[in-house]
């Protein structure tokens, strides 16, 4: 071992603490500096018009983000529809049923490689699987990306969360007499609820952002969404993609950080109450 | 509903992963098969793109894809292991507010990195971050840098990623932090090393397999992650003569082409989006193994 004097040890740790504060002071400037982006762009555009009125093409006037909105809260909500249950169920399986054995931990794996797929991958898959077949972009192949990007993550947190559960709980519902069906959904489940509650609202907060598979999947329009299962359908993200890099118009750049601001506003505060409610 | 039914219901639930992963390996290569017939392996090395003439190459993609990712990465593990070793550190109550910070970093869509890196940033990297580097002697004579100076290109494509992906590392790595044990921390401390000496000779190489977890997490992101690079790269269709210079990357080229594309290209695209795919798996697969074991 190499013999250090006190001096240059000391000296090490103080500089390496000092470098340390450094990065994070300088990873949180580049944050509020997005923000602050962000939020001046965005505020300058900000109306009561530009919330409830549908995007118009350039140059026709009064032209607003509601049909994004809605369409963006659409795909979330149909997305969370199909997938919650079904990642649910697996999480349960996962946890109840097959914690130790080998095909659990096979599934397991899957659902963790599933994780990592970049999204945009999960938006060809879309293409491929239903956008072709069915023979037109709509809103729904969007839900269906974003369902398949959520539910890796629901599982595996529904899995971790039922696992905190103790053993004396279903060991009580059982010696109750329930069946092993109800002493799941009826106990365990209730115990875990704040955790899965937790889990579920940052998958949604997670995937409402997505971009890159709604491209080719949902695509998006200036109509509100009433062709949500058989046309492009609006939505915030790829609004702001339109606007802001197939665009020349300064018009359009501004109503993008309009978008990106409203869109910023409603995660931070889905995040933050959701952590408050999960620090409870 | 009986017990067994139940357990069937969630079994095949759960069956949904591997079966979705096998349909995209599935489709992505049927959809691929024309580009891989016509081009052979070599298209994972070549660097033509000529839709005019149907000459394809997967070259510059896959190179920009490595550079940006190896950029990001470089600026991103040494300031995210810090960042871990302060906030492990630092009292309550100044680490609960930067945690979140650090976390809601995170949690901003990607697609408003990219409106940043493309209104904001880019100009910035273009006014001082490049000349600053091109001024620094020895430096600025590497042949590394490009002829552009537009303030796109994999450099700053490589800086928003490095952004974006830090918290996730980071926030890996403050749980390695937290996990060791106590005691292990304290025999350390006993002994008389500094607190950097504790992080480096004690956390690093007791929680090694989670701080590497963390890295590969942030590098699975990296090479996937389309929006904040599509803004930034610049989209040129060529190989990148230096870090400086435009550039694109796997995801940036389907994004961008995947639209108006049929034929060939739109085989070739999903060649692209197989190859992307198989990336991530050669990440993913021996990360999750080597975690698990």
């Amino acid at each position: 071992m190499k013999r250090r004097t006190l001096l240059f040890r000391n000296l090490t740790d103080r500089t390496m603490g000092a470098v340390a504060i450094a990065c994070l002071l300088g990873v949180l400037a580049a944050m509020l500096w997005i923000l602050e982006s962000v939020g001046t762009h965005g505020a300058a555009v900000i109306s009561w018009e530009f919330l409830t009125q549908p995007s118009r093409p350039h140059g026709v006037p009064g032209g607003g983000i509601a049909n994004a909105l809605l369409g963006t809260f659409l795909m979330t909500l149909c997305a969370a529809a199909m997938a919650v249950p079904a990642a649910m169920a697996g999480g349960i399986w996962l946890s109840e049923f097959a914690a130790e054995s080998k095909t659990g931990g096979v599934l397991r794996a899957a659902a963790n490689v599933m994780m990592g797929i970049p999204s945009i991958v999960t938006g060809l898959f879309v293409y491929a699987a239903w956008v072709v077949p069915t023979g037109h972009f709509s809103g729904f192949a969007g839900s269906l990306a974003l369902a398949i990007i959520m539910f890796p993550v629901v599982m595996r947190t529904t899995e971790d969360m039922l696992r905190m559960v103790p053993n004396t709980q279903r060991e009580a519902a059982l010696a109750l007499g329930m069946t092993r069906a109800r002493a799941t959904l009826t106990v365990v489940c209730r115990c875990a609820r704040g955790g899965l509650a937790t889990g579920v609202l940052m998958a949604l907060a997670r995937v409402s952002g997505e971009t890159a598979p709604l491209l080719f999947t949902a695509l998006w329009s200036n109509a509100w969404c009433g062709g949500f299962f058989h046309s492009p359908t609006a939505n915030i993200p790829v609004l702001m993609t339109e606007y802001t890099t197939n665009s020349p118009y300064e018009a359009l750049h501004a109503a993008g950080w309009g978008a990106a601001l409203v869109m910023m506003a409603c995660l931070l505060v889905l995040n933050i109450t959701t952590r408050i409610y999960a620090n409870r | 509903m009986n017990d067994n039914n139940f357990q069937r219901i969630c079994c095949a639930a759960a069956c949904l992963a591997p079966l979705l992963l096998a349909g995209m390996v599935l489709l992505l290569g049927t959809g691929s098969w024309d580009a891989w017939r016509t081009f052979g392996w070599e298209f994972l090395v070549r660097g033509t793109w000529d839709p005019a003439r149907e000459q394809f190459g997967a070259g510059n993609a896959m190179l920009g894809t490595l550079l940006t990712t190896g950029i990001a990465m470089l600026l991103a593990v040494p300031p995210a292991f810090l960042t871990a070793f302060y906030l492990n550190n630092a009292a309550e109550w100044v680490r609960r507010p930067l945690s979140l910070g650090l976390d809601l970093l995170a949690a901003i869509p990607s697609v408003i990195y990219g409106m940043w890196g493309l209104f904001v940033l880019a100009p910035v990297v273009q006014k001082y971050v490049q000349p600053f580097l091109l001024s620094l002697p020895g430096l600025s004579r590497l042949p590394i840098w490009g002829t552009d100076r537009n303030g796109f290109g994999i450099f700053t494509a490589g800086l928003v990623l490095a952004l974006m992906i830090l918290p996730y590392i980071s926030a890996v790595m403050r749980d390695v932090f937290r996990m060791t044990p106590p005691l292990l921390v304290e025999a350390a401390r006993g002994i008389g090393c500094t607190r950097w000496e504790t992080a480096r000779d004690m956390v690093l190489r007791y929680g090694f397999r989670g701080m590497l977890g963390g890295v590969l997490l942030g590098l699975g992101r990296a090479l996937g992650e389309t929006m904040a690079v599509l803004f930034v790269v610049g989209n040129v269709m060529r190989t990148p003569g230096g870090l400086f210079d435009g550039g694109t990357t796997i995801a940036a080229t389907l994004a961008n082409h995947f639209a108006e594309a049929d034929g060939m290209l739109r085989s070739v695209l999903f060649a692209l989006g197989l190859v992307l795919l198989a990336l991530t798996f050669a990440v993913q697969i021996p990360a999750y193994f080597y975690r698990s074991r």
